[in-house]
């Protein structure tokens, strides 16, 4: 099982000859992802990793069967990029490219939701389910395969908190970073919902931060679930009105507050934890006698 | 980016929007100039980045051009809300029957634009009650059509001409909103005058992510100058008020990091985002502008991802050499990729890490001489 990725899936690398793609090709690789083919317009019939490159996403859909996409591409190129990919067929759409505009986010967002396409990011470390398939940039070697559910907002956070699981034994069904933008293409209750439905996820770990309300969204989906959900949160120490690193992580008109974000998710009943490495105590807690 | 007020107003003009006849200024002699053009008592309205301008004494009234030159000297020069005013625009003023609020921004949630609008405008709109706001979600691949326009100025109550002049300005606006990659765009108060609707205010934020495709635009800088020097560097960095300066990688992290440090009773000095895979120059000058500001104690910690832990550690030294030994107690939290080199390379020139993000946080507390007893 797992979610949104397994060893089924075959990905191709948009943006495959640049240095981030070529670099994370290896590295996904390396990790046992299916990776059946890059693109990069202008360089089809190039080898990247013994990877085939091609001109169009469409030729590595017709010749591979690929069913996901990640974009390395640059910004100014997402878009295109993205269109490209959804109107090819691609199902899981992975944007790894930070400083993505947010109309273009939009605009991306509202034509995979018409496709039927999955989109994680823009601004994403990616997506991994251990064992099976990882498909962005996060370090391999975090990962280890088990049954707790990770979904986070941001990147190297989530690597603090995975590792953390990862050394107490636990391990991770699925670990999704939703991307730290204004506008992305999941919501946390979408993947709350994939993970209540997975057999093999026991517990979910949320990492959210301040700004907007997603995380007080989410608590009111976290209520009705079976599952036991841990979460951390940064941000308590930021001052309201600035942007702390990401487009999304501000408090505006005093709404976003890390305050309402703790209280909404402890009145659902999540465990929420005070500092990052507290985590895998929680969930020991939480999942009780089972592990 | 946001743009200053008559900035977004020559853009509204572009478009086709009404609004008030005046100009920019720099000097009292402008001001009087402009006033004396314009014949009539003026508005004098300092351009600065900040709302609620009026209740902060950011706007003054004028009957006579002499007038106007000497409101205009008192607020040139001066500080409203902490912001230096550099220039004032003069504009005819206002009769003005009602003011409504018209902006269209981004719901998160929805993930699309939103027209939001209210017939109580002229004031905060956060403080306008809920059941008075006007929402309306917009398709980006469809757009803003005209009749959406015609259901916001009747639900506002508006119709005849006045409605028609509404249903079209929310037409113009949202082309605009499109074509600079706008945040935000708003009036408030959006005046109707007689048989018009003028706006008598103008905002317009465009997309910092976007500038790339609004080369013709000007760069309007925000910020103290220390969060400018940083920002230069490409980084994200946020001036706060303690004294341990902070470095890490990841907004997340860096969040997390600032929360840690607070929780052991430290107060942190400033939020950076050295992000994902800096080079070493960028990260050597970061740390340069970080110690710069005579923190106590200087707390850098990495969990490298993208970002190579010998990258860092050749910033730390190659900054520590060219300081001849850092000021201040730092303390490192270095791990992830390759950090065994990077560890290897610290220790070649004397200095050490943590592998604990905690016992780092602690630590720097502690030389800070900040803390729980």
């Amino acid at each position: 099982m797992a979610i949104i990725v397994d060893e089924k899936t075959k990905l191709v690398v948009q943006g495959i000859t640049g240095n981030q793609g070529n670099f994370h090709t290896r590295q996904m690789l390396d990790y046992g992802t299916r990776v059946v083919a890059g693109v990069t317009p202008g360089r089809g019939g190039a080898e990247v990793h013994g990877v085939p490159v091609y001109d169009t996403v469409q030729e590595a859909v017709d010749k591979h069967g690929a069913n996901a996409s990640v974009i390395f591409v640059p910004a100014p190129g997402v878009r295109d990029a993205a269109f490209e990919a959804i109107g090819s067929g691609i199902k899981t759409l992975v944007i790894v490219t930070e400083h993505v505009p947010v109309q273009d986010a939009m605009a991306i967002v509202a034509y995979a939701g018409e496709r039927g396409v999955t989109v994680i990011g823009p601004n994403t470390y990616g997506i991994c389910s251990p064992g099976k398939c990882k498909i962005g940039i996060p370090p391999n070697v975090i990962f280890k395969p088990g049954h707790v559910g990770v979904v986070a907002r941001s990147g190297t956070l989530s690597y603090e908190i995975t590792a953390a699981i990862s050394n107490a034994g636990f391990g991770e069904s699925t670990v999704v970073g939703m991307g730290g933008d204004r506008v992305v293409g999941l919501t946390f209750i979408d993947v709350l919902k994939m993970f209540e439905r997975d057999a093999e996820t026991e517990a979910v770990t949320l990492v959210g931060e301040i700004g907007g309300t997603a995380e007080e969204e989410a608590a009111e989906f976290i209520k009705g679930m079976q599952k036991p959900v841990v979460a951390f949160l940064a941000g308590r120490a930021a001052p309201p009105g600035k942007r702390m690193g990401h487009a999304g992580a501000i408090i505006e008109r005093g709404r976003g507050t890390f305050e309402s974000k703790v209280q909404a998710l402890e009145a659902a009943g999540a465990l929420v934890a005070k500092l990052p490495w507290e985590v895998p105590d929680l969930l020991r807690k939480a999942l009780g006698g089972k592990r | 980016m946001k743009l200053y007020e008559y900035m977004a107003k020559s853009t509204f003009a572009s478009a086709g929007i009404r609004i008030p006849q005046g100009r920019v200024a720099s000097t009292p002699e402008e001001a009087e100039a402009i006033a004396r053009e314009l014949g009539r008592p003026v508005a004098i309205k300092s351009q600065i980045l900040a709302g609620a301008r009026g209740k902060a004494g950011g706007i003054k009234f004028a009957d006579t051009p002499a007038e106007a030159a000497a409101r205009a000297s008192e607020l040139l020069g001066s500080e409203i809300r902490d912001l230096r005013v550099e220039k004032v625009l003069v504009e005819e003023k206002l009769s003005i029957d009602k003011e409504l609020y018209l902006g269209i921004t981004i719901d998160k949630a929805l993930k699309r634009p939103v027209v939001i609008a209210t017939a109580e405008g002229g004031i905060n709109i956060e403080d306008v009650p809920e059941k008075s706001i006007v929402r309306l979600p917009v398709d980006i691949v469809w757009g803003l059509l005209p009749y959406h326009g015609w259901q916001v100025a009747r639900r506002l109550g508006l119709g005849g001409k006045i409605g028609s002049q509404l249903a079209d300005i929310l037409q113009k606006m949202y082309k605009l909103f499109r074509a600079y990659d706008a945040e935000l765009i708003e009036s408030n108060p959006l005046v109707i005058s007689g048989e018009n609707v003028i706006a008598a205010d103008a905002r317009l934020n465009v997309d910092d992510d976007s500038l790339f495709r609004h080369q013709d635009l000007p760069r309007v800088e925000e910020g103290t100058p220390l969060e400018r020097r940083v920002h230069e560097l490409g980084l994200a960095f946020v001036q706060l008020d303690g004294d341990i300066a902070v470095m890490a990688n990841g907004a997340g992290i860096t969040m997390a990091t600032l929360d840690v440090l607070q929780y052991y009773g430290g107060r942190p000095a400033n939020f950076l985002d050295a992000g994902g895979g800096a080079a070493v120059e960028p990260t050597a000058r970061a740390i340069e502008v970080l110690l710069s500001t005579n923190p106590k104690a200087m707390l850098i910690n990495i969990f490298g991802g993208i970002t190579r832990c010998d990258d860092v550690a050749n910033a730390l030294v190659q900054v520590q050499e060219k300081m001849g030994g850092f000021p201040v107690p730092v303390v490192i939290r270095l791990v992830g990729t390759n950090e065994k080199e990077g560890l290897q390379i610290l220790q070649e020139h004397g200095l050490t890490a943590y592998r604990d993000m905690g016992e780092a946080a602690r630590k720097v507390v502690e030389l800070a001489g900040e803390g729980r007893s």
